[in-house]
């Protein structure tokens, strides 16, 4: 069999039935089909980002000169504390639930998730603790001032003495967008774990899924523990106990582990999705089978396993004791090995093989090359020595957004190219998509890279003002924020222009081998008329093997048997 | 003819519809007991925070407390752990399909876990330390109020499974809930056990 049948839509006879994703009010309504609710995460989760991305160029705003003269200092605070706090808990953690809602069940070969309902409800919980965390601008005092990890004592000082202030607003904010986070994550585990189609071993598995898989059981060990840290945190804060509060005999540093003990791996969250799409993309742009699959797979639980034993790396300052930094600085090394199999792999994918330059393939090389230094600078993060001498400076904001930013929101945007198409049934346009990576790609360095620079000169993060000495490299990140914040723009325009003008999209416009890719563009009602039954391996670019077995239609099965 | 390969289609519908529902229930069954997994981090991070507080405070003892009594804690205790098996008994009955034996076993481990918080209430009453009294206050308050909040749930859920097993024809739908029911309640014993040794019997 040659590659035209595998890429052949198998489904085209089932057109999208009346109700399914073109009709817009449907995004809605508290809909329990897993495509509308992966496009709602998605959507809701980018009018977040627009607010954080907002938030943050006012701080380079700020920060273009060395005088705090934009904003006010309390007001910069807010604003940082916002920014952080919006970015990662109302804009990665759900657009990546919404790729792997939409992708999950279709790559494994389910007609929608282990628990619908739960899935709804877990989504629409987003657009309210946007609400609660968007109103805490509007409550006296304004926003939590604290910065996104909301340290005790800082986040216990409570100046205007009300009950409801900002700071209890952001801990009930992020504690219900946990228990979101933890809806989610039992139903995309479960639905991993029990209803992949016949034939699809864990090992036949699409590496996405695996990845998500990986993810999401960070979330099912990590985040109760930021839950127990908060919940202590809200009495502090609101009844007046003393867990946390050295005044009157707590410990302000047992909240510090409880919150990394999640807040570190939080990140493994975010990146191993991306992880995820980049080994989806690569196979596919490149014409060649996914080098190691299985390490590939396997080294993401890897990551996750290490995960839970690497977060004092983020205390190495606060009075941990040596041997324990030892023993940390280790660990968090031993995370650089799993990480390096996933990259030599993806190199290993694109070497030779005949590599289309699309943008979703241009965005993936792209958060590539950006992981890529952002380990480097990880690695050097993660031996005391050097970090004591950048802690809490520059270098540390500069390596975690090349990891947030330059990574993670470079293969979201793949991922959102790449699966356009299947979404919306409508194809984008390359240039605008093209013009959005150059800017974003460009717009990122320039941002990011000069805060490197200038943790080695000592410029503390978190600050309104700072010393005029700073002021070169400051004025080309705040040039690289001010492009970013313009590569929205054609990404924007492309979206909504496509969706509603663009060309309609065949079932498999990438020639990509997957499940997904056989069935309608967009899939229609519970996906598939019928399960299929796999029976090889993901990635199977340049070999003659169908990855599912022919199956006859029900009725012609029922004939037959007549 | 045709007729015939009718009812066969609709024989094969009603049992792949019932397969169906089948497996539903175990996926309940599975994201039930993941998600009891990760709730028992929660109370992990609690067990963690206590033993680094008792182990690192200087006054660990407010000024004027002398110490917890046992022993009505040890006799909840008792009634508690004893609900465990009580409960597994009731589980028997209904796979024996014998419903009042269920419900009697039911009822029986409801009573004996509202006579727990009952009496955890009027322990709670006689102490003369309250929720911020220091770290003792605050960490004694915090683990038997948030067990004590499991609890709770635990006979809520117990009442609505007994209340769904008067419904006629709704066995099957039932009983994953019965048996997700009875893991909640073996979980909240078993929770109960280590927090009665590090908080009663570690003094």
């Amino acid at each position: 069999m040659t590659e035209t049948s595998i890429t052949a839509p198998y489904y085209r006879q089932n057109e999208p039935q009346p109700g399914e994703p073109e009709k817009w009010w449907r995004f809605f309504t508290f809909s329990t089909d897993h495509k509308v609710i992966g496009i709602q995460y998605i959507v809701t989760a980018f009018v977040f980002f627009l607010v954080g991305g907002f938030l943050a160029m006012v701080m380079r705003g700020e920060l273009i000169t060395p005088e705090a003269d934009l904003v006010d200092r309390t007001v910069y605070n807010a604003l940082f504390t916002m920014h952080g706090t919006i970015m990662l808990f109302m804009w990665t953690f759900p657009v990546l639930n919404g790729l792997a809602n939409y992708l999950v069940p279709l790559q494994i070969g389910a007609r929608d998730m282990a628990f619908p309902r739960l899935n709804a409800v877990a989504f629409w919980m987003v657009p309210v603790f946007g609400t609660i965390l968007m109103a805490s601008f509007l409550v006296p005092g304004g926003p939590s001032q604290s910065g996104w990890w909301a340290y005790p004592p800082v986040s216990l000082q409570n100046p205007t003495g009300n009950l409801i202030n900002g700071q209890f607003l952001w801990i009930l904010a992020v504690a219900l967008s946990g228990i979101s986070s933890i809806m989610g994550a039992v139903n995309i585990v479960t639905t991993i774990i029990r209803m992949r189609a016949p034939g699809m071993t864990f090992f036949k598995m699409p590496v996405f899924c695996w990845t998500v898989a990986a993810a999401q059981t960070i979330q099912l060990f990590g985040l109760p523990a930021l839950t127990a840290g908060a919940v202590m945190l809200l009495f502090d804060l609101t009844v007046g106990t003393s867990f946390f509060d050295p005044a009157t005999g707590g410990d302000p540093v047992l909240y510090q582990h409880f919150f990394w003990f999640y807040s570190h791996p939080a990140v493994y969250v975010i990146i191993l999705p991306v992880f995820g799409v980049f080994s989806e993309l690569f196979p596919v742009y490149a014409r060649k089978p996914l080098f190691g699959y299985k390490f590939v797979a396997v080294s993401s639980f890897v990551i996750t396993g290490l995960s839970a034993i690497v977060w004092v790396h983020h205390m190495f300052a606060s009075g941990t004791p040596s041997w324990m930094r030892m023993l940390f600085m280790a660990t968090t090394m031993t995370i650089s090995v799993p990480t390096g199999v996933k990259i030599f792999a993806w190199v290993a994918t694109v070497w030779g093989g005949k590599i289309r330059l699309t943008t979703p393939m241009l965005f993936a090389l792209g958060g590539l090359v950006n992981f890529l230094f952002a380990g480097i600078t990880g690695i050097m993060l993660a031996a005391v020595p050097f970090d004591i001498h950048v802690n809490n400076t520059y270098f540390v904001v500069g390596h975690f957004h090349y990891v947030i930013y330059g990574a993670a929101v470079m293969g979201i945007y793949a991922a959102i190219y790449h699966w356009f198409p299947k979404m919306t049934g409508h194809m984008y346009y390359e240039g605008l998509g093209k013009l959005h990576f150059v800017l974003t790609f460009i717009g990122v360095n320039l941002n990011f890279l000069p805060m490197h620079p200038l943790g080695l000169q000592g410029m503390p993060r978190r600050v309104a003002s700072y010393d005029p000495e700073f002021a070169y490299w400051n004025v080309i990140a705040s040039i690289g924020a001010f492009l970013l914040g313009v590569s929205v723009l054609p990404f924007l325009l492309n979206m909504i222009s496509s969706w509603i003008l663009g060309d309609e999209a065949p079932a498999n416009p990438w020639r990509a081998i997957g499940l997904e890719w056989l069935v309608a563009s967009p899939p229609p009602h519970e996906n598939f008329a019928e399960i299929p039954t796999v029976v090889s391996e993901p990635y199977g670019y340049g070999k003659s093997e169908p990855l599912i077995a022919q199956q006859m239609a029900s009725t012609e099965l029922a004939s037959e048997l007549s | 003819m045709s007729s015939v390969n009718l009812d066969q289609n609709l024989n094969t519908a009603a049992t792949v519809h019932a397969a169906d529902h089948h497996e539903e229930g175990e996926h309940r069954l599975v994201g039930f007991i993941i998600f009891l997994l990760s709730e028992s981090v929660i109370f992990f991070s609690f067990f963690v925070g206590y033993i680094v507080y008792k182990t690192t405070t200087a006054d660990w003892l407010p000024a004027g407390v002398e110490g917890l009594e046992v022993r009505e804690p040890l006799i909840n205790t008792i009634v508690l752990v004893s609900s465990s098996f009580v409960i597994y008994f009731a589980e028997r009955y209904l796979k024996k399909e014998n419903l009042w034996g269920f419900r009697a076993l039911w009822l029986l481990t409801m009573a004996m876990g509202s006579f727990f918080l009952y009496g955890q209430a009027v322990e709670w009453a006689s102490l003369s330390f309250g929720f911020t009294d220091g770290l003792y206050g605050g960490t004694f308050y915090l683990l038997t109020g948030f067990h004590g909040l499991h609890v709770l749930t635990g006979v809520l859920m117990m009442a609505v499974m007994l209340g769904r097993s008067f419904i006629p024809g709704n066995y099957e739908d039932g009983e994953v809930g019965v048996i997700a029911t009875s893991l909640f309640w073996h979980f909240v014993d078993v929770i109960w056990i280590i927090l009665f040794i590090l908080i009663y019997v570690w003094q």
